[in-house]
């Protein structure tokens, strides 16, 4: 019997910014090494939910643990350096190209810059690498996102809606990506609007609304 | 109940000698044989700079610093610094009213370039920034840490005003109570009226801060309504 | 510490001179500010006031808020903050790498504001040329307060109205210990009291960066 401890576990978790509540009360297990699809309308809290696992959030009332950190008491800045983020907005210096951007990151972490021409081939953009950022189409962007996730190799992969703004090709070598990375051992929480389209990868899915679950499936 | 008591006495006695202050000062004591009864503002001003510049201010710093250190941070040290600093404001504006009133007949000007004003003026400003920045967030936790963090670089920033300023410019008169070699330079009653003003005028503070906070307490308790409702709504927001 | 100061540090000149903002923005803003100094003096007095040490730190100052602000927004869309503080890089570094390159934009535009003051206020050659190395530490004084004011006031996301509120009151010490500096190097007098203003002002910010940027980060 698998008695590893949940990689996420959250208890009432609200989370407040401005007086609002974006996280109302979430009860919530994840296993390491799973993969999950959170949906929900807009404004829901989907975001909301990935920022506060990754502790760029502060819990404002309840209890929260994310790999061993206590998210109210524990190093915030250590779960970060845990946790890799893809964000629907622009993850990066966008008068900096492609390689720049990436090799601002691998010096950060201290990574041998001679990966990233494999990494930027492995998603597709060898042929961009001396373009600033903010000439990237936005899918394009998407990938130099994952770029920086592949780089950085985190345990918990945190994707805020990836298949936005990307065509069939792009949504599929995404799905490919996210499978593989789930068969290395990492955590990844994905949240969509739509389902994930590849059965194989059966996630779990839960369904937010008002800032809480309301939804779970798996 | 001492405590209780105490805070119940707290009004009443700083009333009565405030008011001691004032009959002593303007009634009692005699004017000054060069300044007359403009040095009557010596039972006033000196005691409300004393209050601006050290007692609130220095409240507010240490408090900043206490909220800043894990071990003490909690959400009275924040409103401690936060309602001490509002009542050094208001006592340094007066702190620079009082000091024109005092300047406009001896140096012709409501306003100079002397150092202590400049810097008490400079001080002001920073004071009134911290206001500003605490309106400028919402949030309480990230309000209280950027607060904190400015108070105490404006702590940091008063010597450095003050030796920046004095070095730049100095018209002030110089000591009023001792001179350089710890001699008294007032005498009799009219010392132990300073001396009572800065009493009076401490306790001033220390009521007034006290008012603040329960001002604060009860906006914090009105904030946890609204949130409350707030959660509430959120939550059925899920529900159809 | 040091290595991600210069990692960033690095990075932020990168983006500079890439963007050119300082170039095209800037520098233009600093002669213009300095020609209305001139013109606010009136005729008479434009190019004979000793107003003018005081007029360049003025422009300077303005100059900083620009620079400050500018500095942030680079940091301040929602994805980058995130994707940044995932990476985990000691924010004592990020504050001195920030900090550093803040100070060479500011001593690059001081130069050009230099050179504007000489042909334009015409302050002496060779005083303005004795108050570079004063001029150099203030403005680095300057970069290092105005790194934690920008953050304070909110790193790029707050109203561009609270940093002038914020800063320019701590600035005053180093406007005056400037001034002070550079009317000495003009006219001759004891140059050594606003050297400490400078310098202790400088140290103080450093010290207070070092030890309490990571608060505003979290923040």
């Amino acid at each position: 019997m698998d008695e590893t401890p949940p990689v996420v576990i959250l208890r009432d978790a609200v989370v407040l910014i401005n007086g609002f509540p974006l996280l109302s009360g979430i009860d919530l297990d994840l296993d390491a090494g799973s993969l999950v699809v959170v949906t929900g309308a807009n404004g829901a809290g989907k975001t909301s939910l990935l920022r506060l696992l990754g502790g760029l959030v502060t819990l404002s009332s309840g209890a929260g643990v994310v790999s061993g950190i206590d998210l109210k008491h524990g190093d915030l800045r250590e779960l970060r350096r845990r946790v890799g983020w893809l964000g629907h907005e622009g993850s990066f210096y966008d008068d900096l190209t492609a390689r720049e951007n990436l090799t601002f990151a691998a010096k950060a972490l201290g990574r041998p810059t001679d990966e990233i021409g494999r990494v930027l081939e492995r998603v597709g953009l060898s042929a961009r690498t001396s373009t600033v950022a903010k000439q990237l189409s936005a899918g394009q962007r998407r990938r130099l996102g994952l770029a920086w996730l592949l780089l950085r190799r985190p345990e918990t992969w945190l994707l805020d809606e990836p298949y936005a703004s990307l065509d069939d090709q792009g949504r599929t070598f995404f799905d490919d990506l996210i499978a593989e990375v789930v068969r290395g051992g990492a955590t990844v929480v994905v949240s969509a609007h739509d389902p994930l389209r590849s059965t194989a990868l059966s996630p779990r899915t839960l369904t937010l609304a008002g800032g809480h679950v309301v939804g779970d499936v798996s | 109940m001492i405590k209780t008591l105490s805070q119940r006495l707290l009004g009443p006695v700083t009333l009565v000698l405030l008011a001691l202050t004032f009959w002593l000062g303007l009634w009692v004591t005699p004017p000054d044989k060069v300044q007359g009864n403009l040095a009557r503002l010596l039972y006033v001003h000196p005691a409300i700079a004393w209050v601006a510049l050290y007692v609130s201010f220095g409240t507010a710093a240490i408090a900043s610093a206490l909220y800043l250190w894990k071990r003490t941070r909690s959400v009275v040290m924040d409103r401690v610094a936060h309602c001490a600093m509002e009542v050094s404001t208001v006592f340094i504006i007066l702190t620079l009213i009082t000091g024109s009133i005092w300047g406009r007949p001896t140096w012709g000007v409501w306003w100079a370039w002397d150092a202590r004003l400049t810097s008490t003026a400079i001080l002001g400003l920073f004071e009134l920034a911290y206001l500003a920045l605490r309106r400028a967030n919402d949030d309480p936790e990230l309000r209280a840490r950027r607060s904190a963090v400015f108070a105490i670089i404006a702590a940091v920033n008063v010597p450095i005003i003050h030796f920046s300023v004095d070095w730049w410019n100095t018209l002030h008169q110089g000591a009023t109570v001792f001179t350089e070699n710890g001699n008294l330079l007032v005498h009799g009653i009219m010392l132990w009226t300073l001396f009572l003003s800065l009493f009076a005028f401490t306790l001033l503070f220390f009521w007034l801060l006290r008012a603040r906070y329960r001002v604060e307490v009860l906006r914090a308790q009105r904030y946890d309504v609204a949130l409350d409702e707030a959660l509430a709504q959120r939550r059925r927001e899920g529900v159809h | 510490m040091i290595r991600v100061a210069l990692l960033v540090a690095g990075k932020d000149l990168r983006i500079e001179r890439r963007s050119r903002v300082l170039l095209w923005q800037v520098l233009p803003f600093g002669v213009t500010a300095l020609v209305l100094c001139g013109l606010a003096l009136g005729p008479t007095h434009a190019g004979h006031s000793s107003a003018a040490p005081g007029l360049f730190y003025l422009v300077m100052l303005l100059v900083a808020l620009l620079m400050i602000n500018r500095a942030q927004v680079i940091e301040s869309s929602p994805g980058t903050r995130a994707s940044i503080a995932t990476l985990g890089l000691d924010p004592a570094g990020v504050f001195l790498g920030k900090a550093l390159a803040l100070a060479v934009e500011l001593w690059l535009t001081g130069l050009v504001v230099l050179a504007g003051s000489v042909l334009f206020l015409h302050t002496a050659l060779s005083g303005t040329l004795e108050a570079v190395p004063s001029v150099a530490v203030t403005l680095a004084a300057l970069a290092a307060a105005g790194t934690l004011y920008g953050a304070l006031s909110g790193g790029g996301q707050g109203p561009a109205t609270l940093l002038p509120i914020l800063s320019l009151p701590a600035f005053a010490p180093l406007l005056i210990a400037g001034e002070r500096s550079f009317s000495s190097s003009l006219h001759g007098g004891s140059l050594w009291r606003w050297w400490l203003i400078s310098l202790v002002a400088l140290a103080a910010y450093l010290a207070i960066g070092i030890l309490l940027y990571g608060v505003l980060e979290e923040s």
